[in-house]
């Protein structure tokens, strides 16, 4: 069992997103180590893109501010090096698939593989084109996460059977963002993905307060938080690292009480 | 053999919301392209509607002039609308009504897209919205009313640079969060599997007419084809029916804007590398880490950081080659047109003729033919600014 997948045994995962690089590549840093502490139980960076498709404002300034302050891939890189020196949190890299191209595929991967990367997201690498990466994160024992959409339907078989690590269940359609209302519909999704491979399934997109978390994480195993932290991160700046770790921590202990 | 290839090129490089969305559209359009009922209700509006045929206009007084090779215009600046944009609006907002949509979003980078779409939208009584980059709303201003009048919602975009490309990305992001009712009409050969295919299909017209008229007029087929490539889809449509035609030289003009060693251009053959970006995979302008870097040009419509995937493919294999057209080169073939033929060409389309008109001197007793892929109107105003001049709108 890969360790991503370990990450959700006896418990309700709570899996906080931030944007690497933003404010700054040290806040970034401070970040990872202050949530993991605060209980988060797997953590997604994203790598700064120019044109985050998948976003909505908050990340997509997020990513603006991001590589405005020099954040590059072999920047989040040397950071996740030195984060592995005092935490072994299980890590996601979230990245358009662009960069990773450019960079060179093999060479991204190994790179992931040597600095402690435990699985990788590509928004916009759907399932017919996952071979650009599969064999390669297959090589280097990155966990390639699959997402589920409210769209997904008849596809859910299709990629549930192919998925490594954990699914990522998009909760509503659009993109990201804090949304007041999310619908349990994907509840129906989660089902059908049960009944074929038991790997968790993790909710995501427009989750912020822990009554949603909460509702949310009776129907899986586990919740993504990302523009609410990023907002924070936003807000805050430099000085975001304590009103980030409150709130990881009033999330944590939201879906807590299903252990 | 994966869908929607063009050799290495091409794909579906989309969130997995929109995949469902995709293939929907892919479906419908593998049946009606087929159903005589769809043909030929798209023919006879493509007939009495946007006007086609358009013309092939043999340019006599810029071939006197040039001295060299003779120069025909494909006139699909005389089309409805004023551009070639028209032809694949109106195919894809049919399929749109076919398959039940009511509501037809789209980006634009000069408005011809977007007018086009406002256009079409009116005529078959859909619910039309329009994402346009601010800074080309403002140096297309005259389109964005346009578009107004014609009933659509235009949403100035106000992320990234704030031209094609943004408009692109925020047509996907509301796309994506609504499709049951929506369709996204893409304005060229570009994008996620089947739009590349699609696109090219409605504009493969320009071609075959282009074909049907040389024979006509000259007993034999042109020398070259020259259009300019923005995402690449009056270029593909004038080009596809010759693909197999090896003696005819295929030739698209990108936009080299203060010149390609500047960092002021959107010559994306000339400066790009192969990336996955809108979709698709192809030659993006993009910089080591796979940032998609801002591109410029003096043409909103040629602004754009891409190229679709067919003309990827045209070019490795060496069948299509792709030149860089400086603004300087499209303002004065710009001019030049308008004095010696009458005709005000779209600043798109300019750079087109400014290489015809660096070629034809070259090409004694051959045939060039220039696809004139939209009118100039919508760029006088700019084009005064351009030259200092002060006009009152
Ligand atoms: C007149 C005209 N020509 C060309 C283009 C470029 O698009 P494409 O390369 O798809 O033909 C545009 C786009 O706005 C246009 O308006």
């Amino acid at each position: 069992m890969s360790k991503i997948t370990e990450a959700f045994k006896g418990k309700k995962a709570f899996i906080p997103f931030i944007t690497g690089g933003d404010p700054d590549i040290d806040t970034t840093e401070k970040l990872i180590i202050a949530m993991a502490q605060a209980g988060a139980d797997l953590i997604e960076i994203g790598i700064p893109f120019s044109d985050p498709v998948a976003e909505g404002t908050v990340i997509q300034e997020a990513n603006q501010r991001a590589l405005e302050a020099g954040c590059t891939t072999d920047v989040l890189f040397d950071m996740v090096q030195r984060v592995r020196l005092k935490t072994d949190v299980p890590l996601l890299f979230m990245t358009y698939l662009n960069p990773v191209y450019t960079y060179g595929k093999e060479n991204f991967l190994s790179r992931c593989a040597e600095c402690g990367i435990d699985g990788i997201i590509v928004p916009d690498m759907p399932f017919e084109e996952k071979d650009e990466l599969d064999t390669l994160c297959m090589n280097y024992k990155i966990d390639l996460i699959s997402m589920l959409a409210p769209t997904s339907e008849e596809r859910i078989a299709l990629i549930a059977k192919e998925a490594t690590g954990f699914i990522y269940c998009v909760s509503s359609l659009g993109v990201t963002g804090v949304r007041s209302n999310i619908s349990a519909e994907i509840g129906h999704t989660i089902d059908k993905v049960r009944k074929i491979t038991d790997i968790p399934c993790a909710i995501g997109f427009g989750i912020s307060t822990p009554q949603q978390a909460k509702s949310l994480a009776e129907l899986s195993d586990g919740i993504i938080v990302g523009s609410a932290i990023v907002k924070l991160i936003a807000k805050y700046g430099r000085d975001c690292v304590e009103p980030v770790i409150e709130y990881v921590e009033s999330m944590k202990n939201a879906i807590e009480h299903f252990k | 053999m994966k869908k929607g290839r063009f050799g290495n090129y091409g794909g579906q490089y989309i969130p997995e919301t929109l995949m469902k969305a995709v293939q929907e559209i892919e479906e419908a359009y593998e049946f009606f392209k087929n159903d005589p009922d769809f043909i030929n209700e798209l023919d006879s509006l493509l007939k009495n509607y946007a006007g086609r045929p358009s013309l092939l206009y043999y340019a006599e007084k810029m071939t006197r002039n040039l001295g060299g090779a003779k120069i025909y215009l494909k006139r699909e600046d005389l089309n409805h609308t004023g551009s070639h944009k028209i032809n694949n609006v109106l195919g894809q907002v049919l399929l749109a009504r076919r398959m039940g949509k009511t509501r037809v979003i789209a980006e634009t980078g000069a408005g011809q897209h977007g007018v086009a779409t406002a256009t079409v939208a009116a005529l078959l009584d859909m619910e039309c919205e329009i994402f346009m980059g601010r800074e080309d709303t403002e140096r297309q201003a005259l389109n964005v009313f346009r578009m107004e009048l014609l009933g659509a919602k235009v949403h100035p975009v106000t992320s990234g640079t704030m031209t094609l490309k943004d408009a692109v990305n925020e047509t996907m992001r509301e796309w994506s969060s609504r499709m049951k009712d929506t369709f996204y009409v893409l304005g060229s050969v570009m994008g996620p599997h089947p739009f590349p295919t699609i696109v090219r299909d409605f504009q493969k017209i320009i071609g075959k007419e282009i074909k049907e008229q040389i024979l006509f007029a000259e007993g034999k087929l042109p020398d070259v084809v020259i259009a300019c490539v923005g995402g690449g889809s009056n270029a593909m449509g004038a080009f596809y029916e010759f693909i197999n035609d090896s003696s005819v030289k295929l030739i698209g003009c990108e936009a080299a804007g203060l010149g390609i060693n500047t960092s002021k251009n959107a010559a994306t053959i000339a400066n790009g590398t192969v990336g996955v970006f809108h979709g698709m995979k192809s030659y993006f302008c993009q910089d080591l880490y796979g940032q998609i870097s801002p591109v410029y040009s003096i043409s909103a419509g040629l602004d754009y950081p891409g190229i679709g995937p067919e003309h990827a493919q045209l070019y490795d294999t060496g069948r299509a080659q792709y030149v860089p057209v400086t603004d300087d080169e499209a303002v004065n073939a710009f001019e030049y047109l308008s004095r010696t033929e009458g005709i005000i060409p779209a600043i798109e389309s300019a750079h087109a003729v400014a290489h015809a008109m660096k070629l034809a001197p070259l090409l004694k007793d051959q045939i060039i033919v220039v696809n004139l892929s939209g009118r100039g109107d919508k760029d006088v105003a700019s084009i005064a600014r351009y030259k200092g001049v002060s006009v009152y709108e």
